[in-house]
């Protein structure tokens, strides 16, 4: 084995793997929700769909798509690996776990988190990125996103499934923004409360923002 | 005090093991959870019963030997304690309290609340040492180390190596104790010498033994009887990936 994989490989290096990764997937979030949001403005989703085009037409946003996938697959991949792993190294399991009094539900329950995620995430890319990137290229791209959006999110199904994900999103970032600081070995006294609150802020306000949209679609407030 | 105790009973590494049951009466209040165990005990053995099996050797905090999960607990309740200076007085007459051994992959059961924790020892046997001769007690000054250091080594340097970070972990990790035993050589000048070989030596260590990953949840900080900090982690984090990148 190369020093490489041996590294990546370890307990710390998977976990750093997940740290990178990470972090990478909540700047991505950042950008997303900075884009969606733009159906705010409440103008028929025309500031929304140039932005849409705008990305979707831009080679560098197109190749860092491709980075972006890879940082999904890699974080689901090397997490549920972990998670398995893990669990093996408590083969015969205790019979009362007070967890509570020692940290947070959402630090235990990464994997669980991460799955819910998961699961979201197929029907996401179902609803939007499938159809934007395949059926409308077949078919000359007569719908907009914001239709698409509109569209979806008529039915309550789709708004609760969103709300769950949003939901896990929250948790999962609630302990996962700090923990990664942690993983790449940036724990100090001055700066770590302040990584902690931003987290904190962080995985409340972008879930926040993302679960407004198919809400106010429901409800007819954003047309 | 009268309580009822469910304690987990296992004959050996290879044997199922249970809980069983067993009322005790007229504990006092400042008894050590360890003495409430030598008043069962000796009551088995009077009975013809075979006594529970469990670790202690100081019973005054320092040695690491005691390891009792009570109550979904590593030395139950309480912040800074270990089983040995749990006293009687945290729990309430009629408790049902049950008491299981530390359990890891890496930690196999050798009798009842015994457990094996050489996995620890091999740790520290892959890097935890100086091989740089240390002479005669010097001169105050002669080594000047600054009083940060000094501090976060000595905090560091407190672990008595007794295992409960694995054993509240969901994950099982032994990250607490091995980031413990190399800041604590990592910090000062002695440790200098073999500070990279020793990051890398004794994460594999620790891989090999069968620890798990670190999930960050803080537990083992949160039950750690001498207070070892998660900063200790970030910096075996901070001194394993210098040193893999750096080492030749
Ligand atoms: C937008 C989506 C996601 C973001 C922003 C995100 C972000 C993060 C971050 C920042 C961490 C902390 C890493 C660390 O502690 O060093 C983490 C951990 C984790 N993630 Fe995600 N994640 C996402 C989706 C997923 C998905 C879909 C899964 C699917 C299995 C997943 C599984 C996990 C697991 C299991 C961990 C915990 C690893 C451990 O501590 O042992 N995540 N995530
Ligand atoms: S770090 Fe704390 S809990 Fe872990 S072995 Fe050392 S003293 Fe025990
Ligand atoms: S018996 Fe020594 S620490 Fe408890």
């Amino acid at each position: 084995m190369s020093w490489v994989t041996k590294t990546l490989s370890s307990s710390l290096g998977r976990k750093l793997i997940m740290a990178v990764t990470g972090i990478s997937l909540i700047l991505f979030l950042l950008v997303h929700c900075g884009i969606n949001s733009m159906i705010f403005f409440n103008d028929g989703g025309e500031t929304f769909n140039a932005a849409a085009e705008f990305m979707s037409g831009n080679w560098l946003i197109r190749t860092a798509e491709v980075g972006l996938m890879a940082g999904f697959i890699i974080h689901i991949a090397d997490g549920l690996m972990l998670w398995k792993s893990n669990a093996e190294k408590r083969p015969v399991k205790y019979a009362i776990v007070k967890g509570e009094a020692n940290s947070s539900w959402a630090s235990r329950s990464m994997g669980i988190l991460g799955s819910l995620l998961l699961i979201f995430l197929v029907i996401h890319l179902r609803h939007f990125w499938i159809t934007s990137r395949f059926t409308d290229e077949i078919t000359g791209g007569h719908t907009t996103l914001f239709a698409e959006m509109i569209e979806t999110f008529a039915n309550p199904i789709a708004v609760i499934i969103y709300v769950i994900g949003c939901i896990s999103l929250a948790y999962h970032l609630s302990h996962g923004f700090q923990s990664s600081f942690q993983t790449m070995g940036w724990n100090h006294p001055k700066y770590t409360p302040f990584v902690k609150s931003v987290g904190l802020s962080f995985s409340i306000l972008i879930p926040l923002i993302f679960a407004a949209m198919p809400i106010s679609m429901y409800f007819g407030w954003i047309a | 005090m009268n309580l009822s105790l469910k304690i987990w009973r296992q004959k050996n590494a290879n044997s199922e093991g249970k809980f069983q049951q067993y009322d005790v009466q007229g504990i006092s209040e400042d008894m050590s959870f360890l003495e409430m165990f030598d008043v069962l005990n000796e009551r088995l053995i009077n009975e013809g019963d075979t006594p529970v099996a469990f670790d202690h050797d100081c019973r005054e905090g320092i040695c690491g030997m005691c390891s009792m999960y009570i109550n979904g607990q590593p030395h139950g309740p309480g912040k800074n304690v270990t089983t040995c200076q749990l006293h009687m007085r945290s729990f309430k007459d009629g408790d049902t309290i049950t008491v299981e051994p530390w359990r890891a992959k890496a930690f196999p059961i050798v009798k009842d609340l015994a457990v094996n924790r050489s996995a620890f020892d091999r740790i520290i046997s892959a890097g935890g040492y100086v091989s740089v001769n240390t002479g005669n007690a010097q001169d105050a000054n002669s080594l000047p180390i600054a009083k940060d250091n000094a501090d976060d080594a000595f905090m560091a340097a407190a672990c008595i190596g007794c295992g409960a970070c694995v054993a509240a972990c969901v994950n099982s990790s032994a990250m607490l104790f091995t980031s413990a035993k190399i800041s604590q050589l990592a910090l000062l000048p002695q440790g200098q010498a073999e500070r990279a070989m020793r990051a890398e030596k004794m994460v594999a260590q620790m891989d090999t033994e069968g620890f798990g990953a670190c999930s960050v949840t803080g537990a083992c900080e949160a039950e750690c009887p001498k207070g070892i900090s998660l900063e200790n982690i970030a910096r075996m984090n901070r001194e394993y990936y210098g040193a893999v990148l750096s080492s030749k």
